[in-house]
């Protein structure tokens, strides 16, 4: 790729799943062309410093070793179909189309004719997960390199039989063609009763975006018929002969440990399996009413431990806060206490966000089988092969002797980590000796998977009189570091995220910590225009140095229509913007407030994102305008309730999620930069949702809401 | 043993042999295999789970399989005809109207049923009819925009 390269700077984020296996088995080389057939085949080998890219993506991660063994990235086979091999997870952002177009494009085949084969830890290359916005930026051009390496392969094969050096060959539309001769030959013919292997090269050159045909352009979404048609099958879905379904006895609260036991009744129902390891019990039955029953029948007492709840929550993150101040986890430059004195106004301010659910529709659900002491799992997670060596431990039985299989799964939001659903269904898959389906139920998802963490941004800030930052003090408890740093040209700077003890399991959500840093960041930035008596555009442009961000917050407000002008009572505009994971993003939101009912509602968004070279423009769409969407959810009425182990409301009917009701008019501004490399989508459109519409609340009202959510009762009307 | 239960599902005729309190869900996905038909909440909130019972959309997680009796229940695996797709699932397809589809047949469902009583519905008469659909991905506007599509092409069919 050309053009300055988006680096990924390394982020010790603390909520971010992170764990690496220590051993990899793959099918060797012999073996996939047994398994394929012949043809063409570019392998990864060891010590590929770019798999290491992709696999080791940030510096707290384990530095993953490479696979000891081949594995294939690519295959041509005898009939010119192309099979792809990824580690990654289709999980509605449309990476199996995208990454099918890649392989496409740089290979010189029709689009319909690639087949991509997804997160199977048994037929594709070790991937570290579908997580961080990295499958655009780092397997894109891992592909790429493949199919270029392959298409090397089919132009020297060509110039051998034809007797021609391979330098006047071309490579287009699935053939080879000499143009000197007029002589062409199909890839298919070319791969014809041959096993023709090549290793990935480290460096290939690959078609820079302003040549691609197939990539930068809309294509529909891989086998699209079969979700509207139902036939796919999500992890949910799937039957096996003789399969069971498996229930969990959930302990009453989170922490509580199993003090007395009695399964009598239940191991004595027909047909019903029981388990209980420590305290674990579950029960596996040829229908899930009657794992139910067999449940219910089981006498089981649990000691619980007081616990904190969520009116308390802030004031517990704070007084739990690590008194080591952790030196990897600030940034400072120049001196805030300079800053401060210098500037004209002053600023301090406190933000929260309450702990949300991903509650991705398809719940944490996997399906294992054993086969004498091999297992193999089905289930929807990012990160297959974190799951295949985490049951590898539990079960101990070596990595080999594990598949991991993930079907296109029903969405994940980075809710999908963890193997907790893999680890139950094979635990009672072994006791039953058949295979076992575990379906978590919407309670327990709610419940049992993890949050994405509550927190507390405080800010100190200055301006000189001219609106100039003179001080930026940002503090974040317990969300994270992604999008801690600011994009703002500030002299001094203290910034430094305070880790504490989390009440609620917490992990990975769509943007990390980035969302809770944006939201601080850019509320407090309106905060400081206000002061100003400036324009929250103007202020901003008039502290950033940085052009792309420049270019979308000009973009939305261009097409906006900012700075507007109320016209009717309790509306009013706001905007927000910013940086994360190498795509730029600024939103623009209109909200109307009426002020008897305390009702709020978002009038209409503008967002624009740019993220390098535009892979799937339809897709990107797709992913920015759905970010947008969720985003609502988050800023609006979004928020884990819980009291002493317990979560309070958890269901759709006391948990509100967007719906269409909620929907405004919105809009996606795609900036596409041919010059520059594929970022990712699927997390940063989100971030600049919630303080573009909080801005814009205290643009309508004159209240400044610092809380996400923000009016999850509608706004009070005392406040206004 | 208790009396089998008779249903009619995509035309089909089905005995079953099941507790008449099992939620028709279930009584879909576990023993008769349909399982386009989805869980999502168990409580009628998402929609996931959505069918048809004598043409109108109805949370099959809320329905005892004895109270789908003798009514004619359609899955999303019935609407396509011959090979041909139902116009509102072409539609969905036209709009790329989903992003992980877990969602997609209870909303092709109840649009179906929107689109069986308002031949023509405004957008605002789509949110009113699919607010009970949850789309976690957000694919709302492509939904409003499958429905107006698969409303026209029916319209153009005489459907």
């Amino acid at each position: 790729m050309s053009g300055s390269s988006v680096k990924f700077v390394p982020e010790p984020e603390r909520y971010e799943f992170a764990a690496g296996p220590m051993h990899h088995f793959e099918l060797a080389r012999r073996d996939f062309f047994k398994f394929l057939g012949a043809g063409i085949a570019v392998f990864a080998v060891a010590k590929d410093s770019l798999a290491k890219q992709e696999t080791a993506p940030t510096q707290g991660f384990h530095q993953e070793e490479l696979p000891k063994d081949i594995t294939a990235w690519l295959h041509i086979g005898e009939d010119g179909n192309v099979t792809a091999f990824t580690g990654k997870v289709e999980i509605g952002q449309n990476i199996r189309t995208s990454l099918a177009q890649t392989v496409a494009d740089e290979l010189r085949v029709p689009f319909e004719s690639v087949t991509m084969v997804t997160a199977d830890t048994a037929l594709t290359p070790f991937d570290f997960g579908t997580v961080g916005s990295r499958s655009m930026p780092t397997m894109s051009p891992q592909l790429r390199r493949a199919a270029s390496a392959a298409r090397d392969l089919l132009v020297a094969a060509a110039a051998k039989e034809w007797n021609v050096p391979a330098e006047g060959l071309t490579a287009a539309d699935g053939k080879v063609t000499d143009p000197a001769s007029g002589r062409s030959v199909r890839y298919a013919e070319l791969a014809r009763g041959k096993t023709l292997a090549q290793n990935l090269p480290v460096e290939d050159p690959v078609t820079p975006p302003d040549q691609w045909t197939i990539a930068g352009k809309s294509v529909p979404k891989k086998s699209a018929r079969s979700f509207v048609t139902g036939e796919h099958k999500y992890t949910p879905d799937l039957r096996r002969p003789g399969m069971l379904f498996g229930k969990i006895l959930r302990p009453p609260s989170f922490g509580a440990t199993l003090t007395s036991y009695d399964a009598k009744a239940a191991q004595a129902m027909p047909g019903v399996f029981v388990v209980r390891d420590g305290d674990f019990i579950g029960a596996a039955a040829s229908s899930e009413s009657d794992a139910l029953k067999a449940l219910a029948t089981i006498h089981a007492e649990w000691k619980e431990v007081p616990q904190t709840s969520s009116k308390e929550l802030f004031s517990y993150l704070k007084e739990n806060a690590s008194p080591k101040s952790d030196e990897r986890s600030r940034r400072t430059k120049g001196s805030v206490e300079d800053g401060l004195t210098a500037a004209a106004h002053r600023l301090d301010a406190t933000y929260t966000v309450a702990f949300i659910a991903h509650a991705p529709l398809e719940p944490r659900a996997a399906l294992a089988e054993w086969t004498d002491e091999k297992l193999t799992v089905w289930t929807g997670s990012q990160r297959p092969f974190a799951v295949r060596d985490e049951l590898a431990s539990v079960f101990h039985v070596p990595e080999i002797n594990v598949r991991v299989i993930v079907p296109d799964t029903g969405s994940a939001y980075g809710g999908k980590h963890t193997s907790d659903a893999a680890l139950e269904a094979a635990r009672l898959a072994r006791a039953a000796g058949r295979p076992v389906q575990v379906v978590w139920t919407r309670e327990e998802e709610f419940t049992w998977a993890y949050f994405r963490p509550a927190g507390v941004m405080e800010i100190k800030s200055g301006i000189a009189a001219d609106g100039a930052l003179t001080a930026w003090e940002f503090r974040n408890y317990n969300c994270g570091m992604s999008g801690i740093d600011t994009p703002y040209v500030v002299s001094n700077q203290y910034i430094q995220f305070h880790s504490t003890q989390c009440p609620l399991r917490s992990g990975s959500y769509r943007g990390l910590a980035a969302t809770a840093n944006f939201f601080a960041r850019e509320c407090h930035m309106d905060e400081l225009a206000h002061a100003a008596q400036m324009d929250p555009l103007a202020f901003r442009l008039k502290n950033l140095a940085d052009p792309r961000l420049q270019a979308v917050l000009e973009a939305a407000a261009k097409s906006f229509g900012w700075p507007r002008k109320k016209t009717q009572e309790g509306q009013g505009f706001g905007i927000a913007g910013g940086l994360e994971k190498g795509g730029y993003v600024a939103t623009c939101a209109e909200v109307a407030v009426d002020r008897s009912s305390g009702a709020v509602r978002v009038v209409r968004m503008t967002t624009a994102y740019e993220c390098g070279a535009i892979v799937n423009p339809d897709g990107l769409r797709n992913q920015v305008i759905g970010a947008n969407i969720q985003g609502l959810g988050g800023a609006l009425f979004e928020s884990i309730e819980f009291e002493n182990g317990r979560i309070t409301n958890p269901r759709f009917s006391r948990y509100r999620v967007p719906r269409f009701r909620d929907l405004p008019e919105i809009e996606a501004l795609l900036l596409n930069r041919k010059d520059l490399p594929s970022a990712g989508a699927g997390e940063t459109p989100i971030m600049a949702v919630a303080p573009a519409i909080g801005n814009a609340i205290f643009h309508a009202t004159g209240t400044r809401l610092r809380t996400l959510p923000m009016v999850p009762n509608g706004l009070a009307p005392s406040r206004s | 043993m208790a009396k089998p239960i008779e249903l009619e599902i995509n035309g089909k005729r089905y005995s079953l042999q099941c507790d008449p309190g099992t939620p028709l869900l279930s009584a879909l996905r576990d023993e008769l295999g349909l399982t386009g038909t989805k869980y999502g909440c168990g409580e009628g909130q998402c929609g996931a789970c959505t069918v048809l019972m004598d043409g109108v959309p109805r949370r099959s997680c809320q329905i005892p399989v004895s109270a789908a009796a003798a009514k004619s229940i359609t899955t999303i695996e019935g609407l396509e005809k011959a090979g041909h797709l139902h116009p509102v699932q072409q539609a969905f397809l036209d709009a790329g109207a989903f992003q992980c589809a877990y969602c997609t047949s209870g909303m092709i469902l109840s649009s179906v049923g929107l689109l069986s009583t308002n031949r023509n519905p405004t957008s605002a008469e789509i949110i009113q009819s699919l607010q009970g659909n949850i789309c976690r991905c957000g694919t709302y506007p492509r939904i409003i925009e499958a429905v107006h599509l698969a409303a026209k092409s029916m319209q153009e069919r005489g459907q």
